[in-house]
């Protein structure tokens, strides 16, 4: 057989998996943004932890095509279990991250089974029900969640520790800063391999992927669960550096968001959760400091004209009035 | 018993008719309209606002609600909608959430942001009590209409030429513009009538669901279940879906009230996972 | 943020030339963390125009130095509005936070408070423990047991011995529920049934079913503001207004702010709260009057108020501080004992949370408009939950 590494599409693989130059940029951006902005450290922190729930949705949407309106029961799913073994385990964030990643993997892998199959309008749905009933699941035992009123008496520990949560959010935000580079460089790996091709085979033509051989079932089980798992630690990230979980982290606005942010930064090239989550953050942020009552117009404005206008041509003015070459 | 029976149709049959118009341009045009919500607002008001401001009587405003309703259907078809038909499907969310969060800050700014109210003529206050069973005057106002609408509907389809036209273009919109049919006129009109349709249903579901600007979002999931289960091929399929749903959820919070939110829920998921076409689609390969 | 950094520029510039009096000059800010969108916007929006009517009244000036109010919206997450206040204390040095619609939302900014010992007055939000969440926080709206003992014990005196519970399936509702199921078994009464509606819910249909199975006396309600008009309509529409089942709620179903709207469905509901726009004083005259003006035509409800009084405890407590924050804040805001429009209240000393005068009403049309008229009261009520 000839040998790993020389074959046309092993090539093909390496090629697309080297690192670009903008790549590297992102990188030392947020690496900078930590060292010079530490007044904003709150509000990149969130964009941090939305940009990682974002590329976990990317995963199963962007490279295997299932279109979920419901992402926010991993996310929230993995808020609590960090919350919960925060409370009444360990303090300590790092096993908080792992025991939260098992556990929304583990609920990845158990729903994955509603998802295989239907339209794009039925696995929405499924999705979305899947949310809600956790929502509804979160409200009921409430002597375990704290209810609508949240779970309070979590107390993170120090991070390594040595790095204590601070009023500043410093620490909270290089703690985010690294799970997302590690969970990124994890999809990385996992998208440019095999793997990851055949992923994207079986999402732009099921039925040809299934008669190459390719187990469609196995691998979408496989691609929800990982990123049921990433998303849980993105929720694990919000509960640990707010110290609180409460509801609102199953709720169907964060599956809403989530999905915005990542058709806005544009879905399948692992990077479009990252952007999308600081165009939309900041935006948002920007905006309804500007109109605390009226946010919502201009920010659905926006959308509108992101769609229409069209994202890569966003970004080139001059190229607006141009007639759309379709 | 009867009574919750009959609350559970009149609320389903208030659901079909908010959400046929997705039903039928989703199946139609493959357009994810999530902004359908926004023209059962803007009926919902029309109507709330012709009464209490100008002293319209009730009956009127439900007929001037759907008209108000298909005229945006029309003039937002024709200049945002149509450049959106040939995107994906994600764009089109995208887009039409982007609407709806601008028609609900528009009309905050306008209209404030409290419940409105409505006040129903006395003759429709009220209720009958035949043998034994409770009959809100209301409610009962509500099947009357919106089997009205069922069966006018299912007329206009199967009798009519532009019926024959309208199935035709469902069913290969490709091979039916071959034929000579302008489907972007069908589009058109189809768009304005399920438009027109949600605005009838906000204007008569004001006085039951209440009506305030979230709207929209708090009931865009109700539509998307109707149409997720009954399947965007019929008008039957999406009819029964809907009073399953009414009847589904007004029974289980009645009988097994600790688990009252869920019932809707899990009966959807099961459905959809036992038929992922909805129970009266047919298998399109989209 | 652009204009945090510019005023760090700015803030380091003038430090380093000018002598230490021009530091005085710096505006006292108010960081005001509200619901200004979402279902709870109204509540926002009460608030937002009472706070700014307090300062247009009485002056925005406090010992020598100007009082601006930051206003944000809360995004309706805990979160969010953590971060918010994070960043309000932080970048915008606050001097007190405020507002607050949603209790999770008051629960998850309690430490911020506690760390950076500011002062957080609690406006909206009316769940019994978030005054336990941190030694910074004052109350001035209310809380739900506070409330509901009025009605528990009115209902017992009046001769109802079977009465069907039903509320919103969330943190208050239940608190509602709990108060209302203890006080009035304690006084002998019976309740049948425990309803609890979901949140989300677009009908009432089959709770109501339920009520009439029960046959009680009497209904007691809480629901949040706006959904309490669509339970009336239904509650009318099924005839049970007239079929001898008393209906007896907390004041947030007739909230002043759509009470009127709601038409004759509601005559004759007999609520206990805190607040009634018909309060008969001359303070709650002038302010219904002049919030009326302010706001183009809107009643104030018992959220203003509470957004009115945050304002005047804020400001005082400035004024006796000579515009210092802090602990010195946090004291001059414990025991203040004043008129409000609602009545007389007092923010207790030890515990930081609202005493004050709970109203019996009736929804009665005066002069052409529905209001919550008062008929008996119960002084210097205390919020029952054990501390």
């Amino acid at each position: 057989m000839t040998p790993a590494g020389s074959s046309p599409s092993a090539a093909a693989l390496s090629a697309s998996a080297r690192w670009r130059w903008w790549e590297f940029a992102l990188l030392a951006a947020g690496l900078l943004s930590w060292l010079l902005l530490p007044g904003h450290a709150l509000l990149l922190n969130e964009i941090a932890i939305l940009a990682l729930f974002a590329l976990s949705l990317d995963l199963i949407l962007g490279y295997a095509g299932i279109v979920s309106l419901g992402h926010s029961a991993y996310f929230g799913f993995g808020a609590y279990v960090a919350a919960l073994f925060a409370k009444h385990v360990l303090p300590d964030p790092l096993l908080g991250m792992a025991a939260a990643i098992l556990a929304a993997t583990g609920l990845g892998f158990a729903t994955s089974g509603l998802i295989l199959r239907g339209s794009d309008l039925t696995r929405l749905m499924v999705t979305l029900g899947i949310a809600l009933v956790l929502y509804e699941l979160a409200n009921r035992l409430d002597w375990l969640t704290g209810g609508a009123d949240g779970l309070q008496g979590v107390v993170m520990g120090p991070l390594l520790g040595r790095f204590e949560f601070d009023l500043y959010g410093r620490t909270a935000y290089a703690y985010s800063l690294l799970v997302l580079l590690a969970a990124l460089l994890f999809c990385r790996r996992l998208v440019h391999s095999p793997f990851g091709a055949s992923l994207q085979a079986l999402r732009d033509n099921p039925l040809r992927a299934a008669s190459i051989g390719l187990s469609v079932r196995r691998r979408l089980v496989a691609i929800y669960s990982i990123a049921g798992g990433i998303a849980g630690a993105a929720g694990a990230l919000v509960a640990q550096t707010a110290g609180f979980a409460s509801l609102d982290v199953l709720d169907f606005h964060r599956s809403a968001d989530v999905l915005l942010v990542l058709v806005i930064g544009g879905a399948g090239y692992l990077y479009g959760g990252i952007f999308g989550a600081i165009v939309f953050k900041l935006l948002h942020d920007a905006i309804s400091v500007l109109t605390p009552q009226y946010w919502t117009f201009w920010l659905g404005l926006f959308l509108v004209v992101l769609v229409l206008v069209g994202r890569d041509r966003l970004v080139r003015p001059w190229t607006w009035w141009e007639r759309r070459r379709t | 018993m009867l009574t919750l029976l009959f609350d559970g149709i009149s609320y389903g049959m208030l659901l079909f008719v908010l959400a046929v118009g997705l039903a039928v341009t989703l199946g139609l045009m493959n357009f994810i309209n999530l902004a359908h919500g926004a023209f059962a607002m803007a009926g919902g008001y029309a109507a709330v606002l012709l009464m209490n401001r100008a002293g319209w009587p009730f009956l009127a405003t439900l007929p001037a609600a759907f008209v108000i309703a298909a005229v945006a259907g029309v003039v937002l078809e024709r200049t945002l909608y149509r450049p959106m038909y040939a995107r994906s499907h994600l764009d089109q969310v995208l887009f039409s959430i982007g609407l709806t969060f601008m028609a609900i800050a528009a009309v905050d700014w306008f209209l404030g942001s409290q419940q409105q109210n409505l006040q129903l003529p006395p003759w429709l206050q009220g209720r009958f009590d035949v043998a034994g069973v409770g009959i809100g005057k209301y409610r009962l106002f509500i099947i009357a209409v919106c089997a009205a609408l069922t069966i006018l509907l299912q007329w206009v389809l199967s009798r009519t030429r532009f019926g024959s036209r309208l199935r035709a273009s469902v069913d290969d919109p490709r091979v039916a513009a071959g034929l000579g049919l302008d489907v972007n006129r069908i589009f058109a009109l189809t768009f304005a009538v399920g438009s027109g349709l949600a605005g009838l249903g906000g204007a008569l579901g004001a006085e039951i669901l209440g009506l305030d600007p979230t709207f929209p979002l708090k009931f865009m999931m109700y539509f998307l279940i109707v149409v997720a289960v009954g399947g965007t091929t019929t008008i039957t399929g999406p009819l029964l879906a809907a009073l399953l749903l009414g009847i589904a959820d007004v029974m289980g919070k009645y009988y097994v009230p600790k688990l009252g939110a869920f019932i809707v829920y899990v009966v959807m998921i099961v459905i959809l996972t036992l038929r992922p076409q909805g129970l009266f689609g047919r298998s399109i390969a989209r | 943020m652009m204009n945090a950094t510019l005023r760090h520029c700015l803030a380091a510039a003038l430090l380093a030339v000018a002598p230490l009096g021009a530091q005085a000059q710096e505006t006292l800010k108010i960081g005001l963390i509200l619901p200004m969108t979402g279902p709870f916007a109204s509540t926002g929006r009460q608030i937002d125009a009472a706070t700014r009517l307090y300062l247009a009244q009485n002056g925005s000036t406090v010992a020598g130095r100007k009082v601006e109010i930051v206003l944000r919206d809360d995004a309706g997450t805990a979160d969010t509005t953590r971060r918010i206040a994070q960043e309000l204390v932080v970048n915008d040095k606050v001097t007190v936070l405020a507002g607050f619609g949603l209790t999770p939302l008051a629960l998850a900014t309690a430490p911020i408070a506690t760390q950076a010992k500011t002062p957080m007055v609690v406006m909206a939000a009316a769940t019994s423990s978030i005054i336990k969440a941190s030694p910074y926080i004052v109350r001035t709206s209310f809380t739900l047991p506070q409330v509901t003992l009025g009605i528990a014990e009115w209902a017992a005196k009046n001769g109802m011995k079977n009465v069907v519970t039903l509320v919103s399936d969330y943190g208050p509702g239940i608190d509602a529920e709990k108060t209302f199921v203890s006080r009035f078994t304690l006084a002998g009464g019976k309740v049948p049934a425990e309803l609890r509606v979901p949140l989300r819910n677009p009908d009432f249909a089959p709770f109501l079913q339920r009520v009439i199975d029960a046959k009680p006396d009497g209904l007691f309600v809480f629901l949040p503001s706006g959904v309490g008009t669509q339970f009336m309509k239904q509650f009318t529409e099924r005839g049970l207004d007239k079929s001898g089942i008393r209906l007896i709620a907390t004041g947030d179903v007739t909230d002043d702010d759509i009470l009127n709207e709601m038409g004759d469905v509601a005559l004759g509901v007999i609520t206990s709260h805190h607040y009634s726009a018909s309060h008969k004083s001359a303070l709650n005259q002038k302010f219904v009057a002049e919030f009326r003006k302010a706001t183009n035509g809107m009643r104030p409800n018992f959220f203003a108020v509470s957004g009115y009084d945050g304002m005047r405890v804020i400001m005082k407590g400035l004024e006796a501080t000579k515009g210092q924050g802090g602990e010195a804040l946090l004291d001059a805001m414990k025991g203040q004992v004043f008129e409000s429009p609602r009545g007389q209240i007092m923010i207790d000393a030890q515990t930081r949370d609202i005493v004050q005068d709970v109203y019996i009403r009736k929804v009665e049309r005066v002069d052409g408009e529905l209001y919550n008229m008062e008929f008996d009261k119960q002084t210097a009520v205390r919020d029952p939950a054990p501390k």
